[in-house]
């Protein structure tokens, strides 16, 4: 028995090594910019670069209108296929699973073979297009893992008696939705949004071949140029991944809790 | 629903209209940002520039520096989901059937949700950091044990490199897809294969495995998939020396190679084409590892 305890230990520690290692050397890089000395010098550099604050603001702002189309594309699906449209089911849940077969890449591609200027619908011509056409292609990439969330969320709640307590008080369809469904589902809707925003805040592919000059090309580019900024970038970006899937799981254990007292 | 939609068409209609209203915004999307995009690289890798159809362009695909990058790209991916199903199998075992603490099991899985999300261009930063030239690792073992990593030959920006990278995040998802299955395993089984008499190895080789295979295959795939479609880690830690799949088209779309749009079809319906196969055996060995597991 204590063998197998100590096969284990040495498992997790030879993993420990191997994950930690690489954390440890990008903070231990990321303060070396001054010689001789450990300090905060790269960070300093970096958070004051007035690029990286238009870029990283700008791609706090996508993945936040990210999540507000993808919780618009999702919740009333979700909503009516559970409620109304099972035998849809198989379908929606075959296309959600798309854009993990899909490499990310060859969507771009096509969107760019689409939508280009000679098209008719030509997104990419004007700032206006190029955004939207980002941002719809952010909610593919988050498509898989925010219907994923919705449709564990409205698993756990009763939603056809619901919809029915509120049609009886005269509620419509679009009241229902945001004033019943959609508070009921939130916790899970959270879920979905914290994992939308790791995956958006530094997407690189999508921006760079789109030629939008958010945060994940701003990256790329440090990381041509300079030394020890992308290391203070990397801690920013792993402490944000790290901040997303806490709140995640903060979030899924408080659901957790309230159905249970439910 | 649609038999009595025909038997009460006046009653019904306009209700199952309205519930078709409320998934239209979805199949729109589905449609614009996602069916057409790819069905338009599809039917034009079958496509010569005058619109005719040909099987000129996938022929370019075994053009001699093509191939190269496709192979390339098969043997990181390969490599890469093997050594992480192996290593993931590892610690999933570990944190499951290890007896270890609680907290440390509940740890590692929450350290795995987030390393399998630091992909991208932060994870190649890390890396460089820590085997670069100069990197954390590189300078440990230079100062403390006196061995020369640089000088042995090795460099991060090289195939050994990439895959040790995609490492970090092809371990983590096999530890998620994989312990829930390790949980699944019900402890009847071994006592029964014990009480038969059966060693530790025995209960291995002919109990466990036998139901894990599946979902060990199946990960396999999933994990290949995973890499094969992995673009900005791949541009960040190497710009553009290694010739892969992924950052051949890449190059392509820029425009920086050469304006033969059709060849960046066939090469992105090559890409498909393999990631479509990896996830299909994947759902069919999920549906079969399901049997037993639940």
């Amino acid at each position: 028995m204590t063998g197998k305890r100590l096969w284990s230990l040495l498992a997790v520690a030879l993993g420990g090594l191997y994950f930690l290692l690489p954390l440890a050397g990008m903070v231990d890089f990321s303060m070396r910019m001054k010689r001789g000395e450990y300090s905060f010098e790269a960070y300093r550099i970096v958070l004051t670069d007035p690029q990286f604050q238009h870029t990283f603001l700008y791609s706090v702002g996508l993945a936040l209108l990210t999540i507000v189309i993808g919780i618009l594309i999702v919740v009333p699906t979700a909503y009516f296929v559970r409620l109304k449209l099972p035998g849809l089911r198989p379908v929606i849940e075959f296309i959600t699973l798309l854009p993990l077969v899909i490499p990310p890449i060859v969507i771009v591609f096509g969107y760019i073979r689409i939508y280009n200027t000679s098209s008719i619908l030509p997104l990419t011509g004007s700032w206006w297009g190029t955004n939207i056409l980002l941002l719809f292609g952010y909610a593919t990439l988050a498509l898989p893992y925010m219907y994923r969330s919705v449709d564990t969320g409205l698993r756990t709640i009763d939603i056809g008696s619901l919809t029915e307590a509120a049609q009886s008080l005269g509620a419509g369809w679009a009241r229902i939705l945001t004033v019943v469904i959609l508070p009921n589902v939130f916790v899970s809707v959270m879920s979905g949004a914290f994992l939308t925003f790791a995956i958006v805040i530094g997407e690189y592919v999508f921006a760079a071949l789109l030629n939008v000059n958010s945060f994940g090309p701003y990256m790329v580019w440090m990381g041509g140029n300079r030394a020890y900024e992308p290391s203070a970038l990397a801690v920013v970006a792993f402490a944000i991944t790290w901040a997303c899937m806490g709140l995640m799981q903060l979030f899924t254990r408080f659901s957790k809790f309230s159905t249970a007292r439910r | 629903m649609t038999t009595s939609a025909v038997s009460l068409p006046a009653a019904l209609r306009p209700r199952q209209l309205l519930n078709w209203v409320g998934v239209a915004p979805f199949f729109l999307f589905a449609t614009l940002f996602l069916i057409l995009p790819t069905l338009n690289i599809v039917v034009g890798a079958f496509r010569n520039p005058q619109g005719q159809v040909t099987l000129e362009n996938l022929g370019k695909l075994f053009s001699p520096s093509i191939r190269a990058a496709f192979w390339i790209s098969i043997e990181l991916s390969l490599l890469t989901a093997v050594l992480g199903c192996l290593f993931g199998f590892l610690i999933a075992a570990a944190i499951t059937l290890g007896e270890l603490p609680r907290w440390l099991r509940n740890g590692i899985i929450t350290f795995s949700g987030v390393a399998s999300n630091f992909a991208g261009v932060p994870l190649a930063f890390a890396f460089i950091a820590t085997l670069g030239r100069l990197g954390f690792v590189t300078m440990l073992l230079r100062n403390w044990f006196g061995i020369n990593l640089y000088g042995s030959g090795f460099n991060i920006v090289s195939f050994l490199g990439l895959a040790l990278t995609y490492l970090y995040f092809q371990i983590p998802l096999m530890v998620l897809i994989i312990t829930p299955a390790l949980e699944g395993l019900r402890r009847e089984w071994r006592e029964a294969a014990e009480s038969l008499g059966a060693s530790g190895l025995q209960y291995w080789r002919m109990v466990a495995l036998p139901v894990l295979w599946p979902s060990l295959l199946g990960t396999l795939a999933l994990l290949f998939a995973n890499a094969f479609g992995a673009v900005a880690t791949a541009i960040a830690l190497t710009g553009s020396s290694l010739s892969i799949a992924p950052i051949v088209l890449f190059a392509q779309i820029r425009g920086d190679v050469l304006n033969d749009p059709h060849l960046g079809y066939a090469i992105a319906f090559g890409m498909i084409l393999l990631t479509a196969i990896a996830n299909a055996i994947y759902i069919f060995l999920r549906m079969r590892a399901e049997r037993w597991v639940k």
